[in-house]
Protein backbone atom coordinates (compact mmCIF):
# COMPACT_ATOMS: atom_id res chain seq x y z
CA UNK A 1 0.00 0.00 0.00
CA UNK A 2 2.77 2.21 0.98
CA UNK A 3 4.63 1.46 -2.06
CA UNK A 4 1.77 2.37 -4.42
CA UNK A 5 1.36 5.38 -2.56
CA UNK A 6 5.37 6.60 -2.91
CA UNK A 7 4.98 5.48 -6.40
CA UNK A 8 1.94 8.20 -7.03
CA UNK A 9 3.30 10.69 -5.23
CA UNK A 10 6.65 10.52 -6.78
CA UNK A 11 5.18 10.60 -9.92
CA UNK A 12 2.77 13.69 -8.94
CA UNK A 13 5.73 15.46 -8.20
CA UNK A 14 7.98 14.58 -11.58
CA UNK A 15 5.10 15.41 -13.12
CA UNK A 16 4.71 18.76 -11.41
CA UNK A 17 8.41 19.34 -11.82
CA UNK A 18 7.87 18.90 -15.79
CA UNK A 19 4.87 21.39 -16.02
CA UNK A 20 7.12 24.11 -13.95
CA UNK A 21 10.39 23.19 -16.23
CA UNK A 22 8.10 23.98 -19.20
CA UNK A 23 6.57 27.28 -17.70
CA UNK A 24 9.97 28.41 -16.97
CA UNK A 25 11.48 27.75 -20.09
CA UNK A 26 8.50 28.82 -22.56
CA UNK A 27 8.75 32.19 -20.15
CA UNK A 28 12.19 32.77 -20.87
CA UNK A 29 11.51 31.93 -24.83
CA UNK A 30 8.52 34.76 -25.01
CA UNK A 31 11.18 37.15 -22.92
CA UNK A 32 13.64 36.51 -25.39
CA UNK A 33 11.03 37.17 -28.49
CA UNK A 34 8.56 39.58 -27.32
CA UNK A 35 10.68 41.71 -24.77
CA UNK A 36 14.04 41.81 -25.35
CA UNK A 37 13.71 42.88 -28.77
CA UNK A 38 12.50 46.26 -27.51
CA UNK A 39 15.59 46.72 -24.62
CA UNK A 40 17.97 46.43 -27.49
CA UNK A 41 18.72 43.02 -27.35
CA UNK A 42 17.96 41.76 -30.88
CA UNK A 43 16.38 38.54 -31.92
CA UNK A 44 18.96 36.47 -34.29
CA UNK A 45 16.85 36.31 -37.66
CA UNK A 46 19.62 34.58 -39.18
CA UNK A 47 19.32 31.58 -37.08
CA UNK A 48 15.24 31.47 -37.01
CA UNK A 49 15.56 31.86 -41.08
CA UNK A 50 17.71 29.10 -40.81
CA UNK A 51 15.17 27.04 -38.78
CA UNK A 52 12.13 27.92 -40.75
CA UNK A 53 14.05 26.07 -43.80
CA UNK A 54 14.67 23.08 -41.50
CA UNK A 55 11.60 22.98 -40.22
CA UNK A 56 9.20 24.71 -42.50
CA UNK A 57 10.49 24.50 -45.91
CA UNK A 58 11.90 20.95 -45.91
CA UNK A 59 8.57 19.72 -44.60
CA UNK A 60 6.26 20.63 -47.22
CA UNK A 61 6.59 17.72 -49.09
CA UNK A 62 5.47 14.90 -46.63
CA UNK A 63 2.97 17.41 -45.29
CA UNK A 64 1.64 17.60 -48.79
CA UNK A 65 2.04 13.91 -49.65
CA UNK A 66 0.22 12.63 -46.15
CA UNK A 67 -2.45 15.57 -45.96
CA UNK A 68 -3.35 14.30 -49.87
CA UNK A 69 -3.52 10.74 -48.98
CA UNK A 70 -5.62 11.35 -45.91
CA UNK A 71 -8.05 13.80 -47.71
CA UNK A 72 -8.82 11.06 -50.21
CA UNK A 73 -8.89 8.25 -47.14
CA UNK A 74 -11.66 10.80 -45.80
CA UNK A 75 -13.38 11.33 -48.56
CA UNK A 76 -13.18 6.96 -49.33
CA UNK A 77 -14.99 6.67 -45.93
CA UNK A 78 -17.36 9.01 -46.19
CA UNK A 79 -18.64 8.09 -49.16
CA UNK A 80 -19.12 4.90 -48.14
CA UNK A 81 -21.66 5.87 -45.08
CA UNK A 82 -23.10 8.54 -47.88
CA UNK A 83 -23.81 6.35 -50.89
CA UNK A 84 -26.37 4.70 -48.63
CA UNK A 85 -28.23 7.80 -48.31
CA UNK A 86 -27.33 8.99 -51.56
CA UNK A 87 -25.53 11.99 -50.32
CA UNK A 88 -22.52 12.15 -52.33
CA UNK A 89 -22.91 15.73 -52.73
CA UNK A 90 -21.74 16.17 -48.92
CA UNK A 91 -18.62 13.64 -49.35
CA UNK A 92 -16.81 17.38 -50.45
CA UNK A 93 -18.35 19.20 -47.24
CA UNK A 94 -16.85 16.82 -45.01
CA UNK A 95 -13.07 16.40 -46.02
CA UNK A 96 -13.35 20.47 -46.38
CA UNK A 97 -14.83 21.11 -42.55
CA UNK A 98 -12.76 17.69 -40.69
CA UNK A 99 -9.87 18.91 -43.11
CA UNK A 100 -9.28 22.60 -41.85
CA UNK A 101 -10.80 22.70 -38.70
CA UNK A 102 -9.26 19.48 -37.50
CA UNK A 103 -6.85 17.04 -39.65
CA UNK A 104 -4.76 19.76 -41.37
CA UNK A 105 -3.53 21.23 -37.88
CA UNK A 106 -3.12 17.66 -36.19
CA UNK A 107 -2.01 15.78 -39.01
CA UNK A 108 1.00 19.04 -39.44
CA UNK A 109 1.68 18.72 -35.60
CA UNK A 110 2.14 15.41 -35.71
CA UNK A 111 4.59 15.54 -38.66
CA UNK A 112 6.36 18.76 -37.09
CA UNK A 113 6.91 17.07 -33.67
CA UNK A 114 7.93 13.76 -35.18
CA UNK A 115 10.54 15.88 -37.33
CA UNK A 116 11.72 18.97 -35.96
CA UNK A 117 10.39 18.34 -32.44
CA UNK A 118 13.05 15.51 -32.15
CA UNK A 119 15.19 17.12 -33.81
CA UNK A 120 15.38 20.27 -31.74
CA UNK A 121 15.30 17.15 -28.69
CA UNK A 122 18.91 15.55 -30.34
CA UNK A 123 20.01 19.04 -31.39
CA UNK A 124 20.17 20.51 -27.98
CA UNK A 125 21.01 17.17 -25.75
CA UNK A 126 24.13 17.27 -28.04
CA UNK A 127 25.30 20.44 -26.90
CA UNK A 128 24.11 19.47 -23.44
CA UNK A 129 26.30 16.63 -23.40
CA UNK A 130 29.59 17.67 -25.24
CA UNK A 131 29.33 21.13 -22.67
CA UNK A 132 28.15 23.42 -25.45
CA UNK A 133 25.28 24.55 -23.17
CA UNK A 134 27.66 25.24 -20.70
CA UNK A 135 29.95 27.34 -22.54
CA UNK A 136 27.21 29.72 -23.53
CA UNK A 137 26.92 30.26 -20.09
CA UNK A 138 30.29 30.30 -18.94
CA UNK A 139 30.56 33.36 -21.83
CA UNK A 140 27.70 35.16 -20.16
CA UNK A 141 25.02 34.55 -23.30
CA UNK A 142 21.79 33.51 -22.78
CA UNK A 143 21.66 29.92 -24.33
CA UNK A 144 17.52 30.41 -24.16
CA UNK A 145 18.23 33.43 -26.87
CA UNK A 146 20.65 31.71 -29.31
CA UNK A 147 19.09 28.26 -29.64
CA UNK A 148 15.36 28.17 -28.20
CA UNK A 149 13.88 31.40 -29.69
CA UNK A 150 14.88 31.04 -33.30
CA UNK A 151 13.25 27.69 -33.20
CA UNK A 152 9.92 29.16 -31.28
CA UNK A 153 10.31 31.66 -33.82
CA UNK A 154 10.28 29.46 -37.00
CA UNK A 155 7.38 26.99 -35.54
CA UNK A 156 5.79 30.10 -35.14
CA UNK A 157 5.41 30.95 -38.33
CA UNK A 158 5.49 28.19 -40.19
CA UNK A 159 2.90 26.13 -38.20
CA UNK A 160 0.12 28.20 -39.29
CA UNK A 161 1.62 27.90 -43.19
CA UNK A 162 1.85 24.28 -42.97
CA UNK A 163 -1.14 24.10 -41.81
CA UNK A 164 -3.15 25.74 -44.60
CA UNK A 165 -0.85 23.78 -47.32
CA UNK A 166 -2.34 20.72 -45.18
CA UNK A 167 -5.61 21.85 -45.52
CA UNK A 168 -5.51 22.44 -49.14
CA UNK A 169 -3.98 18.98 -50.22
CA UNK A 170 -6.47 17.48 -48.16
CA UNK A 171 -9.31 19.32 -49.72
CA UNK A 172 -7.75 18.52 -53.20
CA UNK A 173 -6.94 14.52 -52.60
CA UNK A 174 -10.43 14.64 -51.38
CA UNK A 175 -11.43 16.27 -54.81
CA UNK A 176 -9.80 13.59 -56.59
CA UNK A 177 -11.75 10.69 -55.04
CA UNK A 178 -14.61 12.87 -55.87
CA UNK A 179 -14.26 13.81 -59.41
CA UNK A 180 -13.03 10.92 -60.59
CA UNK A 181 -15.23 7.95 -58.95
CA UNK A 182 -18.13 9.96 -57.46
CA UNK A 183 -18.90 11.87 -61.19
CA UNK A 184 -18.21 14.98 -60.05
CA UNK A 185 -17.09 18.09 -62.17
CA UNK A 186 -14.31 20.35 -60.96
CA UNK A 187 -16.47 22.93 -61.01
CA UNK A 188 -19.22 20.79 -59.26
CA UNK A 189 -16.23 20.35 -56.24
CA UNK A 190 -14.90 23.67 -56.00
CA UNK A 191 -18.64 25.15 -55.40
CA UNK A 192 -19.49 22.75 -53.16
CA UNK A 193 -16.29 23.38 -51.22
CA UNK A 194 -17.28 27.02 -51.18
CA UNK A 195 -20.51 26.18 -49.81
CA UNK A 196 -19.47 24.19 -46.98
CA UNK A 197 -16.67 26.08 -45.59
CA UNK A 198 -16.28 29.04 -43.65
CA UNK A 199 -13.98 31.46 -42.90
CA UNK A 200 -14.41 30.45 -38.88
CA UNK A 201 -13.41 26.92 -39.98
CA UNK A 202 -9.69 28.00 -41.25
CA UNK A 203 -8.97 30.57 -38.47
CA UNK A 204 -9.89 28.00 -35.38
CA UNK A 205 -7.30 25.71 -37.26
CA UNK A 206 -4.71 28.06 -37.28
CA UNK A 207 -5.45 29.25 -33.52
CA UNK A 208 -4.81 25.24 -32.81
CA UNK A 209 -1.59 25.18 -35.06
CA UNK A 210 -0.03 28.02 -33.20
CA UNK A 211 -0.39 26.50 -30.20
CA UNK A 212 0.75 23.20 -31.35
CA UNK A 213 4.05 25.20 -32.87
CA UNK A 214 4.41 26.46 -29.13
CA UNK A 215 3.83 22.57 -27.33
CA UNK A 216 6.29 21.49 -29.78
CA UNK A 217 8.89 23.45 -29.35
CA UNK A 218 8.56 23.95 -25.60
CA UNK A 219 8.71 20.36 -25.23
CA UNK A 220 11.60 19.61 -27.75
CA UNK A 221 13.84 22.42 -26.05
CA UNK A 222 12.80 20.90 -23.07
CA UNK A 223 13.67 17.55 -22.99
CA UNK A 224 17.19 18.71 -24.94
CA UNK A 225 17.90 20.94 -21.89
CA UNK A 226 17.14 18.21 -19.11
CA UNK A 227 19.35 15.13 -20.71
CA UNK A 228 21.70 13.56 -18.49
CA UNK A 229 24.34 11.00 -19.21
CA UNK A 230 25.81 11.13 -22.67
CA UNK A 231 24.53 9.39 -25.98
CA UNK A 232 21.64 7.00 -24.32
CA UNK A 233 20.28 9.94 -22.35
CA UNK A 234 19.77 12.31 -25.55
CA UNK A 235 18.03 9.01 -27.17
CA UNK A 236 15.78 8.76 -24.37
CA UNK A 237 14.90 12.75 -24.38
CA UNK A 238 14.41 12.48 -28.43
CA UNK A 239 11.95 9.36 -27.81
CA UNK A 240 9.82 11.17 -25.03
CA UNK A 241 9.92 14.49 -26.83
CA UNK A 242 8.03 12.94 -29.62
CA UNK A 243 5.67 10.76 -26.83
CA UNK A 244 4.97 13.89 -24.60
CA UNK A 245 4.40 16.06 -27.30
CA UNK A 246 1.51 14.19 -29.23
CA UNK A 247 0.36 13.67 -25.86
CA UNK A 248 -0.10 17.29 -25.48
CA UNK A 249 -1.03 18.19 -28.39
CA UNK A 250 -4.26 15.99 -28.48
CA UNK A 251 -4.87 16.92 -25.08
CA UNK A 252 -4.51 20.75 -26.42
CA UNK A 253 -6.51 19.83 -29.22
CA UNK A 254 -9.61 18.68 -26.93
CA UNK A 255 -9.91 21.46 -24.97
CA UNK A 256 -9.47 23.67 -28.30
CA UNK A 257 -11.90 22.43 -29.73
CA UNK A 258 -14.24 22.25 -27.13
CA UNK A 259 -13.97 25.74 -26.53
CA UNK A 260 -14.87 26.51 -30.45
CA UNK A 261 -17.54 24.50 -30.07
CA UNK A 262 -19.01 26.11 -27.14
CA UNK A 263 -18.24 29.48 -28.42
CA UNK A 264 -19.66 28.57 -31.94
CA UNK B 1 37.09 46.86 2.23
CA UNK B 2 40.69 44.94 0.91
CA UNK B 3 42.97 45.55 -1.66
CA UNK B 4 41.25 44.37 -5.24
CA UNK B 5 44.65 43.97 -6.52
CA UNK B 6 46.28 42.14 -3.38
CA UNK B 7 43.48 40.63 -1.79
CA UNK B 8 42.83 36.90 -3.19
CA UNK B 9 40.56 37.23 -6.38
CA UNK B 10 38.56 34.16 -5.59
CA UNK B 11 38.09 32.95 -2.08
CA UNK B 12 35.42 29.61 -1.75
CA UNK B 13 33.53 29.38 1.72
CA UNK B 14 32.69 26.41 3.41
CA UNK B 15 30.81 25.04 0.14
CA UNK B 16 29.10 22.39 0.40
CA UNK B 17 27.17 21.05 -2.46
CA UNK B 18 25.10 17.52 -3.35
CA UNK B 19 23.94 15.78 -6.48
CA UNK B 20 20.56 14.18 -5.64
CA UNK B 21 21.33 12.73 -2.07
CA UNK B 22 25.16 12.27 -2.62
CA UNK B 23 27.71 15.18 -1.01
CA UNK B 24 29.90 16.27 -3.83
CA UNK B 25 31.32 18.99 -1.84
CA UNK B 26 32.50 19.36 1.92
CA UNK B 27 32.89 22.25 3.41
CA UNK B 28 35.46 23.56 1.43
CA UNK B 29 37.45 26.40 1.82
CA UNK B 30 39.63 27.87 -0.24
CA UNK B 31 41.82 31.61 -1.60
CA UNK B 32 42.87 31.73 -5.21
CA UNK B 33 45.47 34.78 -4.63
CA UNK B 34 45.74 37.06 -7.50
CA UNK B 35 47.82 36.52 -10.40
CA UNK B 36 48.76 33.36 -9.19
CA UNK B 37 48.38 29.91 -11.43
CA UNK B 38 46.49 27.36 -8.73
CA UNK B 39 46.37 23.50 -9.48
CA UNK B 40 43.59 21.94 -7.83
CA UNK B 41 44.77 17.87 -8.19
CA UNK B 42 42.79 15.40 -6.98
CA UNK B 43 41.65 11.75 -8.64
CA UNK B 44 38.60 10.91 -10.57
CA UNK B 45 35.10 12.03 -8.58
CA UNK B 46 36.91 14.31 -5.79
CA UNK B 47 35.02 17.19 -6.61
CA UNK B 48 37.42 19.09 -8.28
CA UNK B 49 35.89 20.00 -11.57
CA UNK B 50 32.62 20.51 -9.94
CA UNK B 51 34.05 23.17 -7.81
CA UNK B 52 35.22 24.83 -10.85
CA UNK B 53 32.07 24.31 -12.36
CA UNK B 54 30.57 26.46 -8.81
CA UNK B 55 33.61 29.39 -9.60
CA UNK B 56 31.81 29.99 -12.89
CA UNK B 57 28.57 29.29 -11.62
CA UNK B 58 27.18 26.83 -14.00
CA UNK B 59 25.78 25.25 -10.37
CA UNK B 60 24.77 26.39 -7.35
CA UNK B 61 26.26 24.80 -4.21
CA UNK B 62 23.79 23.68 -1.26
CA UNK B 63 25.02 26.17 1.18
CA UNK B 64 28.18 27.98 1.31
CA UNK B 65 29.58 31.40 -0.22
CA UNK B 66 32.15 31.95 -3.47
CA UNK B 67 33.66 35.62 -3.49
CA UNK B 68 34.82 36.76 -6.49
CA UNK B 69 36.43 40.62 -6.22
CA UNK B 70 34.26 40.78 -3.03
CA UNK B 71 30.62 39.97 -4.71
CA UNK B 72 29.13 37.11 -3.71
CA UNK B 73 28.24 35.22 -6.71
CA UNK B 74 25.98 32.76 -5.49
CA UNK B 75 23.38 35.65 -4.62
CA UNK B 76 23.85 38.28 -7.01
CA UNK B 77 21.53 37.87 -10.32
CA UNK B 78 22.64 36.20 -13.69
CA UNK B 79 22.96 39.73 -15.20
CA UNK B 80 25.35 40.89 -12.49
CA UNK B 81 27.07 37.97 -12.72
CA UNK B 82 27.24 37.94 -16.06
CA UNK B 83 29.80 41.38 -15.88
CA UNK B 84 31.60 39.45 -14.13
CA UNK B 85 31.87 36.17 -16.30
CA UNK B 86 32.79 38.65 -19.28
CA UNK B 87 36.66 39.10 -17.69
CA UNK B 88 36.50 35.28 -16.90
CA UNK B 89 37.54 32.20 -19.75
CA UNK B 90 37.15 28.84 -19.17
CA UNK B 91 38.49 25.72 -21.07
CA UNK B 92 35.76 22.96 -21.03
CA UNK B 93 36.95 19.22 -20.51
CA UNK B 94 36.07 18.58 -24.17
CA UNK B 95 36.42 21.75 -25.59
CA UNK B 96 33.14 22.24 -26.08
CA UNK B 97 33.41 24.42 -29.59
CA UNK B 98 30.13 24.94 -31.24
CA UNK B 99 30.03 22.42 -33.79
CA UNK B 100 27.67 24.28 -36.06
CA UNK B 101 30.59 27.00 -36.45
CA UNK B 102 34.23 27.42 -38.05
CA UNK B 103 37.23 27.81 -35.34
CA UNK B 104 37.02 31.52 -36.71
CA UNK B 105 33.19 31.99 -35.60
CA UNK B 106 33.82 29.91 -32.27
CA UNK B 107 36.56 32.58 -31.22
CA UNK B 108 34.65 35.89 -32.55
CA UNK B 109 31.15 34.83 -30.65
CA UNK B 110 31.97 36.48 -27.42
CA UNK B 111 33.26 39.54 -29.47
CA UNK B 112 30.41 39.73 -31.36
CA UNK B 113 27.54 39.28 -29.09
CA UNK B 114 29.07 41.49 -25.99
CA UNK B 115 31.09 44.13 -27.29
CA UNK B 116 30.53 47.12 -29.98
CA UNK B 117 33.48 46.32 -31.71
CA UNK B 118 33.63 46.95 -35.59
CA UNK B 119 33.77 43.59 -37.87
CA UNK B 120 37.72 43.98 -38.97
CA UNK B 121 38.73 44.35 -35.02
CA UNK B 122 37.10 41.77 -34.40
CA UNK B 123 38.89 39.61 -37.23
CA UNK B 124 42.28 40.63 -36.67
CA UNK B 125 41.35 39.96 -32.43
CA UNK B 126 40.25 36.46 -33.40
CA UNK B 127 43.50 36.05 -35.27
CA UNK B 128 45.77 37.15 -32.89
CA UNK B 129 44.18 34.58 -30.41
CA UNK B 130 44.27 31.80 -32.75
CA UNK B 131 47.88 32.79 -33.39
CA UNK B 132 48.72 32.59 -29.77
CA UNK B 133 47.41 28.96 -29.24
CA UNK B 134 49.27 28.24 -32.83
CA UNK B 135 46.42 27.46 -34.98
CA UNK B 136 46.43 29.97 -37.34
CA UNK B 137 45.73 28.95 -40.67
CA UNK B 138 42.54 26.85 -39.01
CA UNK B 139 40.08 30.02 -39.01
CA UNK B 140 37.18 28.12 -41.74
CA UNK B 141 38.05 24.86 -40.18
CA UNK B 142 34.90 23.02 -38.36
CA UNK B 143 35.76 21.54 -35.16
CA UNK B 144 35.02 18.50 -36.23
CA UNK B 145 37.68 18.47 -38.74
CA UNK B 146 40.29 19.10 -35.72
CA UNK B 147 42.31 17.04 -33.62
CA UNK B 148 41.69 16.72 -30.28
CA UNK B 149 44.80 18.80 -29.26
CA UNK B 150 44.14 21.34 -31.43
CA UNK B 151 40.41 21.73 -30.58
CA UNK B 152 41.70 22.23 -26.75
CA UNK B 153 43.67 24.83 -28.40
CA UNK B 154 40.52 26.49 -30.30
CA UNK B 155 38.71 26.07 -27.12
CA UNK B 156 41.13 28.00 -25.27
CA UNK B 157 41.53 30.70 -27.91
CA UNK B 158 37.84 31.24 -27.45
CA UNK B 159 38.39 31.11 -24.09
CA UNK B 160 41.26 34.13 -24.22
CA UNK B 161 38.86 35.97 -26.86
CA UNK B 162 37.75 38.55 -24.22
CA UNK B 163 40.81 39.35 -22.63
CA UNK B 164 40.25 37.50 -19.05
CA UNK B 165 41.68 38.52 -15.76
CA UNK B 166 40.67 34.49 -14.34
CA UNK B 167 41.60 31.44 -16.96
CA UNK B 168 39.95 28.33 -15.80
CA UNK B 169 41.03 24.89 -17.32
CA UNK B 170 39.17 21.74 -16.92
CA UNK B 171 41.21 18.99 -17.13
CA UNK B 172 43.04 20.46 -20.12
CA UNK B 173 45.51 17.11 -20.85
CA UNK B 174 42.38 14.73 -20.38
CA UNK B 175 42.20 12.49 -23.46
CA UNK B 176 45.63 13.72 -25.04
CA UNK B 177 48.43 11.94 -25.81
CA UNK B 178 51.61 12.78 -23.58
CA UNK B 179 53.01 15.16 -26.08
CA UNK B 180 50.10 17.25 -27.09
CA UNK B 181 49.18 17.26 -23.16
CA UNK B 182 53.06 18.89 -22.85
CA UNK B 183 51.80 21.26 -25.39
CA UNK B 184 49.14 22.43 -23.93
CA UNK B 185 50.92 22.25 -20.63
CA UNK B 186 53.70 24.56 -22.34
CA UNK B 187 51.19 27.05 -23.52
CA UNK B 188 49.36 27.71 -20.23
CA UNK B 189 53.03 28.49 -18.88
CA UNK B 190 53.59 30.80 -22.21
CA UNK B 191 49.68 32.69 -21.07
CA UNK B 192 50.88 33.09 -17.57
CA UNK B 193 54.06 34.64 -18.65
CA UNK B 194 52.96 37.06 -21.26
CA UNK B 195 49.88 37.82 -19.33
CA UNK B 196 49.13 38.94 -15.63
CA UNK B 197 46.21 36.35 -15.42
CA UNK B 198 45.33 34.59 -12.50
CA UNK B 199 44.90 30.69 -13.94
CA UNK B 200 43.14 27.64 -11.99
CA UNK B 201 43.57 24.53 -13.10
CA UNK B 202 41.68 21.02 -12.27
CA UNK B 203 43.90 18.03 -13.40
CA UNK B 204 44.98 14.49 -11.86
CA UNK B 205 48.09 14.66 -14.00
CA UNK B 206 51.00 15.22 -11.64
CA UNK B 207 53.38 16.22 -13.98
CA UNK B 208 51.91 18.83 -15.53
CA UNK B 209 51.09 20.18 -12.16
CA UNK B 210 54.01 20.71 -10.53
CA UNK B 211 55.01 22.13 -14.09
CA UNK B 212 52.74 24.96 -14.00
CA UNK B 213 51.68 25.27 -10.51
CA UNK B 214 52.61 28.05 -8.15
CA UNK B 215 50.57 27.04 -5.67
CA UNK B 216 49.02 23.40 -5.30
CA UNK B 217 45.89 22.10 -4.02
CA UNK B 218 45.17 18.52 -3.41
CA UNK B 219 41.44 17.61 -2.80
CA UNK B 220 39.85 13.95 -1.65
CA UNK B 221 36.18 12.90 -1.53
CA UNK B 222 34.98 16.38 -1.60
CA UNK B 223 37.19 18.14 1.05
CA UNK B 224 40.82 19.86 0.53
CA UNK B 225 43.10 17.89 1.88
CA UNK B 226 46.09 19.99 1.38
CA UNK B 227 46.95 23.65 -0.15
CA UNK B 228 50.48 25.00 -0.34
CA UNK B 229 53.52 25.39 -3.00
CA UNK B 230 54.70 22.71 -5.18
CA UNK B 231 57.55 22.22 -2.83
CA UNK B 232 55.38 21.94 0.43
CA UNK B 233 53.22 19.04 -1.44
CA UNK B 234 55.86 17.09 -1.97
CA UNK B 235 56.78 16.95 1.35
CA UNK B 236 53.32 16.45 2.48
CA UNK B 237 52.98 13.76 5.39
CA UNK B 238 49.39 13.46 4.91
CA UNK B 239 48.54 10.10 4.39
CA UNK B 240 46.38 10.92 0.85
CA UNK B 241 48.40 13.02 -0.50
CA UNK B 242 51.28 10.92 -0.14
CA UNK B 243 49.22 8.42 -1.20
CA UNK B 244 48.31 10.40 -4.57
CA UNK B 245 51.66 11.44 -5.12
CA UNK B 246 53.15 7.86 -5.20
CA UNK B 247 50.20 6.17 -7.06
CA UNK B 248 49.20 3.32 -4.31
CA UNK B 249 46.16 1.76 -5.52
CA UNK B 250 43.26 1.96 -2.98
CA UNK B 251 43.40 -0.45 -0.81
CA UNK B 252 40.50 -3.59 -0.49
CA UNK B 253 39.78 -3.46 2.68
CA UNK B 254 36.45 -4.63 3.91
CA UNK B 255 35.29 -6.57 6.99
CA UNK B 256 33.58 -9.88 6.65
CA UNK B 257 30.41 -8.78 7.91
CA UNK B 258 30.03 -5.76 5.57
CA UNK B 259 30.77 -7.52 2.52
CA UNK B 260 27.78 -10.27 3.70
CA UNK B 261 25.71 -7.27 4.00
CA UNK B 262 26.44 -5.70 0.53
CA UNK B 263 25.75 -9.07 -1.34
CA UNK B 264 22.71 -10.29 0.70
CA UNK B 265 21.45 -6.52 0.62
CA UNK B 266 20.62 -6.68 4.19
Amino acid sequence: MTGVLTYLGRSTLDFLRYVSGLYELSKKTAYWTFVAPFKGQRVKWGNAIHQMVMAGVNSIPIVSMISLFIGIVMALQGAYQLQKFGANYYVTALVGVSMTRELGPLITAIIIAGRSGSAFAAELGTMKVSEEIDAFQAMGLDSVRYLVVPKYLALLVMMPCLTLLSDLSGIVGGGLFEIFQLDQTALMFMTATRDALEMHDITTGLIKSVVFGLIITGVGCYEGFSVKGGAEGVGKATTSSVVVSIFLIIFADVIFTAIFYYTG
Amino acid sequence: MTNESEGPIIRVKDLVTHYGERRILNHVNLDFPTGETMVILGGSGTGKSTLLRHIMRLELPTSGQIFIRNHDICSISEERFNQIRRKMGMLFQSAALFNSMTIEENVALPLRELTQLEEPTIRIMTRIKLDLVGLSGFENYMPAQLSGGMKKRAGLARALAMDPEILLFDEPSAGLDPITAAGIDSLILKLKLAFKMTIIVVTHEMASAFMIADRITVMDRGEVIATGSPEDIRNSQHPRVVQFMNRIPEGEEMDAQAYLRTITQT
